[in-house]
């Protein structure tokens, strides 16, 4: 949950107990306890809107001198069942996966489990664009081109996808695996061989490719490489059943083989950083660029490979989502999810863990924010807004701190490693 | 003016900086403020100042208490604080730089520029701080933005000058301008508070001395009642050798041979101009220079880090011109770089991590690209015993370290490799007493041991006291070698401060 504990803890000597270190962390207000207070902040703020937009609360808050009771209860009302809802739609009813369970019914197992199944539908491409992300962080880069990379991930799996109709799974499925990681990669090692070759900053172009990135799939999908023959909106042709994501609950529940990916993708960007002496590189690159260069890193080649390796793990995000989900791609593929892939990153402060647990917290909210919207008058932005705020709490801990009053945490970790340069 | 401080108390959480310091110092007096770093002397001046306010405690001026409540109280009650690195603007001119925060206006809002050229020829010729009011100060000297420091504190009617650490950046020669317009300023009447760490200096021009220690008031005392060997127990709280006890140098092979170096550096100037040295090993050559005079410059061209270099670089008899890095670091140079922090650690990594900063990936820290914690673990613990780096764990950020300590952990990093060539740049600055003894001792050491040593160094005790042969460096070209035994301190000062060689040792033989 913190900065070391995130990164598969070793059995270091010599650190003091673990009672030690928990008390210690809870007391000096390290980051987890300032993310779950910034989660609540978060909530109280979503309270409020929520009242305001819902008519009948309102209404009551105009008759609030005839009637404080009245005010505080549809309030309560309109709070209780937002929220409700919010849970009901990302992780379920409770009763009804007990009741499930025991009677065995598929049917009933499906509706008890559908929605803990879109929530990790919806967090496979964030868990993946925040891990990109987190990574180049990690190395003192700023990855804005996650939106550019995830269509064009999913673009090159989508190619090859429905490009061999006649594969079998077991060659076609890492084929077209592959092949959207590569795009993906390709995506990144341009701003990555800019920066390195050219100083040009990495925010500027990526951020220029994600347009690049948008307009190139716009395009593609009107060529006869991409378009479905019969049709004339931009559409493109069916991914075939070869490439597939196998999915892991039966057919009725869309979760599938692209979110197991995307742990292990997480356990192993968590080792690359932790264990191995690339990530020994780029966390040195990241936190102190001159002291890596004289210590003998080549500086540039590793703006290359971690931004190359961002855009393929983002891409990767762009290609679960069409093997796994959409077996199609059309224009604006992926919508905002390579921008809330950074979100994802801030928030889980660039460490792999963090980000697992942040991607979740969000597709939670995508996920639960539909039955939200379905159930209440709340819209589904509402959601944005919760995110929204729960990020600027995080990145502003200062903030959270004077509310609290907690005490200001020792030896936090920097998750950026700054603009310059 | 009489500046009275009575029992001031700073803490910061746990640690307190400052612990009931008792100090006098009276008008027309030079009082100097001896201490290490670390030892709580910026935190009362930052108190004086008006940054923190004290947690207990009064200051007084002329017997009438005061309260700071921001810097610009401090200056209305006439205090002028001139810090170690220069607050000053380069685009401005001198007179712009004087006026800031204090602009008269003219009619119409214009301001004044008139009136404060004036004040400033005003301010030159009473006390000999000779500065060109329409001169940018970008374009001045180190020695000279100093001056305009003082001038600024003086027209905004300081009678209480604080002077940070003021000759770290300066020549013997400038020093030597500094304590004559110093005296004159005493002769007017003000209060200097002088804070320094260095010895001969506080003996040379200070009234009284109070020495702090561990934010606390050791003593206080008169140039005339101590020595430096008494000042020095004093500040480090134990006896300390002054003087690095070293053997006869015993040259062997040349290892680091430069011919014709020079280096363009990233403004387009020509830093290092054409030079050529040997350094064998066994042997300890030093460059003496007043910083900014190519010093650094060429250390990055031995060490790979410049970007343009010509002429050659030889190291071991193999060719390194314009090598990378990571090829001079792995044919057995160690580095250690002037700038710690900026370039010598990661100070958001643990001591154990920064004790691989460059070995990262060599047998027996990593294996197949994934490195063993265990084992670096395990040499870290070593290390830290055996370089005497105190710290509570080697979990610890680097940054939450002393400097010495942080000078330590690079030390041991670079010492503790298989090594042929030491490259260090001002490698004990800002460092305490007992740390500048420790990486002396260190790098003595290691010359024993057959090492070839260059060092690099502004700081002109230590080049007498380590080296055995010397070079100086002014604008870009080296002057020498001299045998150490060969010039005296006032030879050395005059070629750091760019004087003929045939001059500055002439001039001395009479």
């Amino acid at each position: 949950m913190t900065a070391e504990a995130s990164e598969l803890d070793t059995g270091r000597p010599s650190r003091p107990p673990f009672l030690h270190r928990l008390a210690a962390f809870f007391l000096t207000g390290n980051t987890f306890v300032i993310t779950v207070l910034a989660f609540f902040s978060a909530l109280v703020i979503g309270a409020i809107i929520i009242v305001l937009a819902t008519p009948s609360a309102t209404l009551a808050w105009q008759g609030f001198f005839r009637s404080p009771g009245g005010a505080l209860g549809a309030s309560w009302q309109a709070i209780a069942n937002a929220y409700s809802s919010l849970f009901v739609g990302s992780i379920g009813s409770p009763r009804a996966m007990v009741h499930a369970i025991a009677s065995g019914r598929g049917p009933d197992l499906v509706n008890a489990f559908q929605p803990l199944s879109e929530t990790l539908v919806a967090t496979t491409p964030l868990m993946l664009a925040g891990l990109g992300i987190a990574l180049a962080f990690r190395a003192g880069l700023f990855d804005i081109g996650g939106q550019g990379q995830l269509i064009l991930g999913a673009a090159g799996a989508a190619l090859a996808g429905f490009s061999f109709p006649n594969l079998p799974a077991v060659i076609h499925l890492p084929l077209a695996i592959v092949a959207g990681a590569a795009f993906g990669a390709a995506w990144g090692f341009i701003p990555g061989i800019l920066k390195a070759r050219t100083g040009a900053h990495e925010v500027i172009t990526s951020m220029m490719l994600n347009y690049v990135g948008l307009n190139l799939l716009t395009w593609l999908l009107t060529t006869g490489l991409y378009q479905a023959p019969p049709r004339v909106e931009s559409i493109s042709k069916t991914i075939a059943h070869g490439a597939h994501l196998p999915r892991l609950f039966g057919a009725s529940l869309r979760v599938n083989l692209g979110f197991v990916l995307s742990i292990l993708l997480v356990i192993g960007v968590a080792w690359l950083l932790k264990r191995s002496s690339l990530g020994f590189r780029f966390r040195m690159l990241g936190l102190n660029r001159e002291a890596a260069r004289v210590a003998g890193v080549n500086i540039e080649l590793h703006y290359v490979l971690a931004m190359t390796l961002a855009g393929m793990l983002v891409g990767l995000g762009g290609a679960f989502m069409a093997l796994g989900v959409d077996y199609r791609i059309a224009p604006l593929y992926g919508g905002t999810i390579g921008f809330d892939g950074i979100t994802v990153a801030i928030l889980g402060r660039g460490s792999p863990l963090g980000v697992a647990l942040s991607s979740l917290l969000f597709g939670a909210f995508t996920a639960g924010g539909r039955t939200m919207q379905v159930n209440t008058s709340i819209p589904l932005q509402l959601v944005q807004v919760l995110q929204a705020v729960l990020v600027l709490f995080v990145a502003a801990p200062g903030v959270i701190r004077t509310i609290y009053r907690i005490r200001v945490a020792r030896g936090g970790r920097r998750v950026f490693g700054g603009w310059a340069g | 003016m009489r500046l009275c401080l009575n029992g001031i108390t700073k803490r910061f959480g746990d640690l307190v900086a400052n612990d009931r310091i008792d100090l006098v110092a009276e008008g027309g007096e030079i009082h100097a403020l001896l201490g290490e770093n670390g030892a709580g002397k910026t935190t009362l001046m930052n108190v004086l100042d008006g940054l923190y306010r004290p947690d207990e405690g009064a200051i007084s001026l002329d017997d009438k208490p005061v309260h700071f409540a921001d810097p610009g109280d401090a200056i209305r009650a006439g205090i002028g604080m001139v810090h170690q690195n220069f607050m000053l603007i380069p685009a401005f001119t001198v007179a712009e730089n004087v006026m800031l925060g204090f602009e008269r206006t003219s009619r119409f809002g214009f301001l004044d520029r008139r009136r404060a050229r004036a004040e400033i020829r005003e301010l030159s010729r009473q006390f000999g701080l000779e500065v060109d009011p329409d001169a940018l100060v970008g374009d001045l000297s180190v020695g000279q933005q100093q001056r305009v420091e003082i001038v600024k504190a003086l027209a905004r009617e300081a009678h209480v000058l604080i002077l940070d650490e003021p000759t770290a950046v300066l020549t013997p020669q400038e020093t030597d301008e500094l304590f004559t317009v110093m005296r004159s300023l005493r002769e007017s009447g003000r209060t200097i508070l002088f804070i320094t760490h260095k010895l001969k200096e506080v003996l040379a021009i200070a009234d009284r001395i109070t020495v702090i220690r561990l934010g606390r008031v050791v003593g206080t005392t008169r140039p005339s009642e101590t020595g430096e060997q008494e000042l020095a127990a004093m500040m480090v709280g134990r006896g300390v050798e002054l003087q690095v006890t070293k053997g006869k140098a015993k040259p062997g092979e040349v290892v680091l041979e430069a011919r014709g170096l020079t280096v363009i550096d990233e403004t387009g100037r020509l830093a290092v101009d054409g030079v050529s040295f040997d350094v064998r090993e066994g042997e300890i050559l030093a460059v003496a220079g007043v910083q900014g005079n190519g010093q650094t410059e060429l250390a990055e061209a031995i060490t790979g880090l410049a970007l343009e270099v010509g002429g050659s670089v030889r190291i071991g008899g193999r060719d390194l011109t314009g090598a990378s890095p990571r090829t001079v670091l792995r044919s057995g140079v160690a580095n250690i770089p002037e700038d710690r922090l900026k370039d010598g650690l990661v100070g958001d990594f643990t001591i154990a991590e920064n004790l691989i900063l460059d070995v990262y990936d060599e047998s027996p820290y990593s294996r197949g690209g994934a490195l063993d914690w265990n084992t670096i673990h395990r040499t870290a613990e070593k290390r830290v015993d055996e370089f005497d780096i105190r710290a509570s764990s080697i979990h610890i950020p680097a940054k939450t370290l002393s400097g010495g300590n942080q000078q330590k952990v690079i030390v041991a990093r670079e010492l503790s490799r298989s090594i042929r060539l030491i490259v260090a740049s001002q490698p004990t600055r800002g460092l305490d007493v007992g740390s500048i003894e420790y990486v002396h001792g260190r790098l003595v050491s290691a010359r024993d041991a057959g090492a070839a040593v260059l060092l690099i160094s502004a700081e002109l005790d230590e080049v007498l006291a380590l080296a055995d042969r010397i070079v100086v460096m002014y604008r870009g070209r080296l002057v020498g070698p001299f045998d150490a035994g060969a010039l005296t301190r006032e030879q050395i000062g005059l070629l750091m401060a760019g004087v003929e060689p045939t001059a500055a040792l002439k001039r001395d033989e009479k």
